[in-house]
């Protein structure tokens, strides 16, 4: 194992640009001098700040909801629409559904926003959480579907035919031997739609409304006034907590695993 | 049997698709037809066609090209590195968790870390290179890009590598296939599903990428997406974004169907592990 | 599948969890009540202490939303189906809304406190007798300079050709901003629609090109204050930003004169709380009010009573609340219409794509 230094060390550089502007951001949250330059000296001001405007924290917590509803939910929506595609076999309807899946991820989010703002109007549904949670499930659909496909196509046919054979419904099929099986493409989707979920600003500015805000709406809309320290200090706390949340729910999980894999060897024996 | 699972499944996707999907290709098609003062015209179409469009077209396609290329080159060692660590999971959650933080303050900090005065022009001139211009170059516009649409190539191709059944690689190591014609003859072949869908997740929301060409780009580079953007929100001639919306689709469905699975057949069952 | 299903329930306890905190602090901070105020402004355009204090005045709890741009705003009240009770578009924006029937008219009787407003600012083209709208903050375009970078002294647009400053200049991305640059070097009017004109101002403005670094928004600021430039065209409000980030630079307006611009308070068509809106409006037109907020959001203030509570230093800034002779050359936006609108974008569009 004596090469594995190089490797390592292209890792390493790849995990430090993808962390470097956070660190930049996380530095001047710091900074008594009031913008992201000139670190003039070290002071809490901003964090208090935040803390104090609970306006901002409600934001905050609207963000998160919508993210994880809606992440869970197009989930679900995700996992029809990969398997109603896998199993359509002839291959034009097959294009065809792939390519209306795939409207959604080219299209540019003014367009998403300002054709959904319409069509929540013509259908009456009030503008806020309903229709914010609503868009963000409909442009989180296809991003699972691509994520969860390609595990459905390496799955082997005959793996379905032989549980068929023992007498599986297709209920326990689908339960039992896809899912397990298109787990990883699973969690891999959730956690884009979770990712284009917390960053997405056009579609959710066009849809929301009274009084229901999110956090990449109130920064972008602070872009004009500049935005303050107190947005870093608070996307601080934010990207602070996801990484506690992130490697709990690592270990937590392991551990889980760990013990069920026991109780299935014990349950065999 | 097959046809009531299939049914099954297709009702919820296909009212997804009817609502979400079509709704807004109608209205788009729709929108494309009127110009600014609102009549019903074909002019847009005819606008379309003429160099200044074209050549954003042009430009689109080919940084998008690049982008897709830089994310797959950075991404496939990344991905295939990140499938020998211990905890890779956690490794793979730690490389997605960056694009949780906000697009806008991320391009703010590349801001600050390109500059003149920035983080590495400050290595630079240490090293002894000299200050040079980073922002507003194709540099930092595709290096942005690269970073922003890392996370979405990674996954795909982590998930394929991580499906590969290691015995496969170590039978053609004994044959003794060196490991470059093992990657080549073995691994890259059986993670083409990763790869493919990673380059469509990331070639295809690249054609339509804003923001960064003004922020990062200062406007040197002009996608169809920013001109969109554009119309929709400055110009407010919704007429033609939707009409360079019409384009975009098209060529999303050309790219679908030139990638589309056409020797799906045959991987499937060469590579099948025991579950 | 079990894994799959634990996460799942935890996913939605967690969103239920968050969802009950969310009501407890949304009413624990008095946003939930009967007599509401909905504001649509741009983010922390306001001094959200004059919030709270309208608040405790009147016992009516404001509801505070935010935009980014007139055009994305102007979209949302059009298409209806949230409440909007005041909102702060820019000019050119309330002469579309009028025509477009966005916006109520004021009832004057309930707004007394309208004559602080210095009567220079009222009565303009835009909204002749300020039918639909009062002025909140006003400002002019001009050039952000650092003399450490450069030795020009600026006084008139045409300094900007100069080779001295080749890749020095960062322009705000707006089409009647910098097509309006070159109209104004060319001493036509900002709102010239002479063909003849407008091709000459682009063939001018493609000259400019070599020293023109990048065009950008909002950004502007955050590159001219970090020095990554050493001109930048750009509005008033934001170069008093920039240089209360770095005191080295100056901001001028050109002597061929430049735009002058407003945000102004209006009621949209889609308010509820009529009355409320007009409490709000009245207000902010209090003298101390409005000194207050300028002071928190540093734009100049149409407000002539609000100027005796401002610092001597703010209030005495000619850079900013320039004199009688500059401010007679500037000129305020007219509504083109669509068409016109729509080929200064394209002369724009094309000029962006020159430089490549």
């Amino acid at each position: 194992m004596k090469p594995a230094k190089l490797p390592n060390l292209y890792l390493i550089v790849v995990f430090i640009i993808l962390y470097a502007p956070i660190f930049y951001l996380i530095f001047y949250s710091f900074n008594s001098g009031g913008a992201m330059r000139n670190f003039e000296g070290f002071t809490w001001e901003w964090y208090e700040e935040v803390f104090a405007d609970t306006r901002l924290l409600i934001i905050v917590l609207n963000t998160f909801v919508i993210a994880l509803l809606s992440s869970a939910i197009s989930v679900i929506f995700g996992i029809a629409g990969a398997l109603a595609i896998h199993y359509v076999r002839r291959r034009q309807p097959k294009n065809a559904l792939l390519s209306l899946n795939n409207v959604l991820i080219v299209s540019p989010d003014v367009i998403i926003g300002a054709s959904f703002l319409i069509l929540f109007t013509i259908i009456g549904i009030k503008l806020g959480f309903v229709s914010v949670l609503l868009s963000h499930i409909a442009f989180s659909v296809p991003i699972v579907v691509i994520m969860v496909l390609p595990k459905l196509q390496e799955m082997s046919p005959t793996l379905i035919d032989a549980a068929r054979d023992l007498g599986a419904s297709s209920w326990h099929v689908l339960t039992r031997v896809i899912i397990p099986f298109i787990k990883p493409g699973i969690f891999a989707g959730f956690f884009m739609a979770l990712t284009y979920s917390l960053d997405d600003f056009a579609v959710t500015f066009f849809v929301t409304g009274n009084g229901f805000s999110t956090l990449s709406v109130e920064i972008y809309s602070r872009a004009r006034q500049g935005i303050a320290l107190s947005i870093n200090a608070l996307s601080t706390l934010i990207f602070l907590f996801t990484i506690l949340l992130v490697i709990g729910y690592y270990f937590i999980n392991q551990r889980n695993n760990r013990t069920s894999a026991r109780a299935r060897a014990e349950g065999r024996r | 049997m097959r046809t009531n699972t299939r049914n099954f499944y297709l009702i919820p996707y296909l009212l997804w698709i009817a609502l979400f999907v079509i709704t807004p290709i109608v209205l788009v098609v729709y929108y494309s037809f009127f110009d600014v003062e609102g009549n019903v015209t074909l002019s847009n179409y005819e606008k379309f066609f003429t160099p200044v469009y074209l050549r954003m077209t042009l430009s689109s396609f080919w940084y998008a090209f690049l982008i897709t290329a830089f994310s797959l080159l950075v991404a496939y060692p990344a991905a295939y590195l990140l499938t020998r660590t211990k905890h890779k999971q956690l490794w793979l959650l730690l490389i997605i968790l960056p694009s949780w933080i906000n697009l806008l303050l991320k391009a703010y900090a590349f801001l600050g870390l390109f500059g003149t005065y920035g983080l590495v022009n400050g290595v630079l001139k240490f090293v002894g290179i000299g200050t040079q211009q980073i922002l507003f170059t194709d540099f930092s516009f595709i290096f942005v890009s690269v970073y922003i649409f890392i996370p979405f190539m990674i996954l795909p191709i982590f998930n394929s590598l991580e499906e590969m059944n290691p015995s496969l690689v170590f039978a053609a190591r004994d044959l003794g296939a060196s490991p470059w014609t093992a990657f080549r003859r073995v691994i890259f072949p059986l993670t083409l599903n990763g790869v493919k869908s990673g380059c469509q997740a990331v070639f295809i929301p690249a054609l339509s990428l804003f923001m960064i060409t003004r922020l990062i780009a200062g406007n040197r580079v002009i996608t169809l997406g920013t001109a969109i953007e554009q119309h929709f929100l400055v110009t407010q001639d919704w007429g033609m974004g939707a009409t360079i919306a019409v384009f975009l689709i098209i060529a999303m469905v050309v790219i679908m169907l030139l990638t589309g699975s056409r020797k799906r057949g045959l991987q499937n069952n060469e590579t099948r592990k025991i579950a | 599948m079990k894994s799959l299903v634990q996460t799942f329930v935890a996913v939605l306890v967690v969103s239920v969890g968050l969802m009950y905190l969310t009501s407890y602090l949304n009413s624990s901070a008095g946003y939930t009540g009967k007599d509401t105020l909905t504001i649509y402004n741009w983010g922390d355009y306001i001094d959200p202490d004059l919030l709270d204090e309208f608040q405790k005045e009147t016992g009516i709890k404001v509801i505070y939303q935010t935009f980014d741009s007139n055009e994305a705003m102007m979209t949302k009240i059009e298409q209806g189906g949230t409440t909007f009770d005041v909102s702060v578009p820019s000019e050119y924006a309330i002469d579309k809304m009028k025509q477009e029937n966005l916006l109520l008219p004021l009832d004057k009787s309930k707004l007394p406190n309208l004559k602080y407003i210095d009567p220079s600012f009222l009565n303009l083209s835009f909204d002749p007798d300020n039918k639909y709208s009062i002025p909140y903050f006003w400002g002019t375009v001009g050039v952000v300079y650092n003399p450490d970078l450069t030795d020009l002294k600026f006084k008139s647009w045409d300094d900007l050709w100069d080779p001295s400053l080749k890749n020095q200049i960062l322009l705000l991305d707006g089409a009647r901003e910098v097509i309006g640059m070159g109209l104004n070097s060319l001493h036509y009017s900002l709102n010239d629609t002479n063909e003849e004109h407008l091709q000459a101002a682009k063939a001018k403005l493609d000259t400019l090109t070599p020293n023109v670094k990048a065009i950008v928004g909002d950004e502007i600021k955050l590159l001219l204050a970090n020095e990554e430039a050493a001109v930048g065209l750009v509005w008033s409000g934001d170069a008093s930003e920039i240089m209360s980030e770095n005191e080295k630079l100056d901001y001028v307006v050109p002597e061929e004169g430049s735009n002058l611009w407003f945000d102004n308070m209006v009621i949209p068509k889609t308010a509820k709380n009529i009355e409320g809106a007009h409490k709000f409006i009245n207000f902010m037109l209090d003298p101390e009010h409005a000194a207050q907020n300028a002071e928190y959001v540093g734009y100049s203030t149409p407000n002539a009573k609000a100027l005796e509570y401002l610092p001597e230093d703010i209030s005495g800034d000619q850079r900013f609340y320039p004199s009688k002779e500059l401010t007679e050359k500037l000129e305020v936006y007219k509504n083109l219409g669509k068409k016109m609108l729509a080929h200064y974008n394209e002369l724009f569009l094309e000029f962006k794509m020159h430089r490549k």
